[in-house]
């Protein structure tokens, strides 16, 4: 018989517990800034249409800093802890952190080990197991694809 | 392969599929991905060797040897088709790359010319998006409108809506024999007899991409105009399949794609056309796809269709039996409760996982199910689910390979219940 699960990662932990952390299953149940931001700055709807995963991330910018993030939609567990831990980072961030965070988020769905060791980047770390897991980057990405989005419409408006 | 009839065993006949034979993550695989796509036999995989090996040549235009054996290997496979599906003559079958492709032919070739504002498309919303796309395509380009059937909870068509949608200003009627996303058998043949009574000149066309491989077709006592189906679907390869067309129809219709093959004389500024059904393939063709259909039909024969779909209830009717005692009413089983009306397919949804999260899952234990919206949104529409998970079984599934499933739902609902 042929083995083609072979396990590349340097994770001590059993796969499957590396991907669904306490911690992420924590915020798929009871995900931080669920909701719509009342009259937003920007308004970005993003969806997965392989999947059907959506996420629609509402923000409010104030002298260059995101003053209120927040986020609906449905999705895997995956998709919507991230948004959630997204939007627990971004409160009260300057514009320019915002676009940092994604691209180190970005690295880290890489397999990135700086990244992922990077402590700024807060809950989100735990997210790192999903690298292992190539079909599911996608769905780690949505809400920063959302957010990525968002500043540059915020971008082309300033 | 099984030349002659041997009692059905899916034990022995999952030995006969090299693919099935592995590990994933440490697990034996357990392959329930069947509506998606089969595993090829033995037989398949040799045929395809054998003709790359010894026969490979360019069809209908070469006079030496290897061209012959090619020609007469490509056209053999299309009398296999023709025999497969009770055609009246083998002209009546059209390669094509696959179901969608059969699909698109008869919607750009007949659903251009011959539609026209005002005139009427009717489908189900229960149809594979391949089924519905290409008539929006021919809905844009005609200003024909198109019409739906709906579903009732249990996946079922609701017939009753009928009267007020079958008219003489339907044109095109297109639906899935089976559907890939709940395993709906549809009854077809009400839809036909009532069309074929009120709108005399409709073409009827039946996506038969998960029908073809799971019981027996017969065009002709079908009474439809066309019918479309996938070598992959049928332990073929992929990039091969065939459209099935009742003569008049092919012939009344004008090519929709030019090239090679497809001519009979150039001129100038202008060309006519071979007869069918090469009118309808330009270009060369995929030989030895075609070959190996006609080994995967040779081989899925000799199984029995009978004899799989009676396996396919047998195991359908035991995974559906694990779920609902397993999880209770945590679990939503979509499609016909009667399993007389399904086919190998079972979706589901648990209320405390996603669909996503359910199939990474099971594919960390071995076992490969389908997550996702099944190339059918407008059924996740009218359920108001984003996305299900499916299993969906074939000949060489066991008992034990549900138990395997259910097992690993099981560790699904410890990290998730």
């Amino acid at each position: 018989m042929a083995d083609s699960g072979s396990d590349s990662g340097d994770y001590a932990e059993p796969k499957l517990n590396s991907l669904y952390q306490h911690l992420i299953l924590e915020h798929y149940k009871s995900p931080r800034n669920r909701g719509e931001v009342e009259d937003p700055t920007v308004e970005i709807h993003m969806q997965n249409p392989t999947c059907g995963d959506e996420i629609k991330l509402t923000l409010k910018v104030e002298n260059g800093r995101i003053a209120e993030v927040k986020h609906t939609g449905q999705g895997c567990s995956i998709s919507q802890a991230a948004v959630s831990m997204m939007s627990q980072l971004l409160a009260d961030r300057p514009l320019d952190d915002a676009g940092r965070i994604a691209e180190r988020f970005t690295e880290m769905m890489h397999g990135d080990e700086e990244a992922r060791k990077d402590r700024s980047m807060g809950d989100l770390r735990a997210l790192a197991g999903v690298s292992r897991f190539p079909v599911r980057v996608k769905c780690a990405l949505l809400g920063f694809d959302a957010l990525q989005e968002a500043l540059k419409e915020i971008g082309a408006a300033t | 392969m099984p030349t002659d009839v041997r009692a059905f065993d899916p034990e022995v006949l999952r030995g006969d599929f090299p693919a099935l034979d592995q590990s994933v993550d440490g697990h034996p695989l357990v392959y329930l991905d069947n509506a998606a796509t089969t595993q090829k036999p033995r037989a398949v995989i040799e045929a395809l060797d054998r003709y790359y090996e010894a026969d490979n040549a360019n069809v209908h235009r070469g006079i030496h040897e290897l061209s012959r054996r090619a020609t007469e290997a490509f056209e053999g496979a299309r009398s296999k088709v023709a025999r497969w599906i009770n055609a009246a003559d083998a002209t009546e079958i059209v390669w094509t790359r696959g179901t969608t492709e059969a699909i698109n032919l008869v919607a750009f070739a007949h659903g251009f010319d011959m539609l026209g504002a005002g005139d009427e498309i009717l489908l189900s919303i229960l149809e594979h998006h391949s089924n519905i796309v290409p008539w929006q395509l021919v809905a844009a380009r005609t200003g024909a409108t198109i019409r739906y059937i709906e579903i009732d909870d249990d996946g079922e068509w609701i017939l009753e809506d009928l009267p007020d949608l079958v008219g003489p200003r339907t044109k095109i009627v297109a639906l899935n024999h089976v559907s890939n996303a709940l395993g709906t058998i549809n009854p077809v043949e009400k839809v036909v007899e009532h069309v074929r009574s009120r709108a005399p000149e409709a073409v009827i066309l039946l996506d038969g991409a998960q029908a073809a491989a799971h019981m027996d077709v017969d065009v002709q006592a079908l009474g439809v105009d066309f019918y479309a189906f996938s070598g992959h679907k049928v332990c073929g390869p992929t990039g091969i399949g065939a459209l099935w067309g009742r003569k008049d129809r092919l012939e009344a219709m004008s090519p929709w794609q030019g090239g090679g093959e497809m001519i009979s004389v150039v001129e100038r500024d202008h060309s006519t056309w071979a007869a069918v059904p090469h009118k309808f393939e330009a270009g060369t063709p995929n030989i030895a796809g075609a070959v190996g259909m006609g080994a995967a039909i040779d081989y899925v024969g000799a199984v029995g269709k009978p004899a799989i779909l009676a396996h396919e209830r047998d195991v359908v009717g035991y995974a559906i039996r694990q779920l609902e005692s397993r999880f209770g009413d945590r679990i939503r089983i979509w499609g016909p409760k009667a399993l007389d009306r399904r086919s190998g397919v079972v979706s589901f949804s648990l209320d405390f996982a996603h669909p996503h999260d359910i199939a990474t899952i099971l594919d960390s234990e071995g076992v490969a199910v389908r997550a996702g919206h099944h190339c059918a949104q407008l059924v996740m529409k009218r359920y108001g689910v984003p996305a299900t998970a499916r299993a969906s079984f074939y000949l060489y599934n066991t008992i034990e390979d549900v138990d395997r499933m259910v097992s690993a739902l099981g560790t699904v609902e410890d990290f998730f219940g």
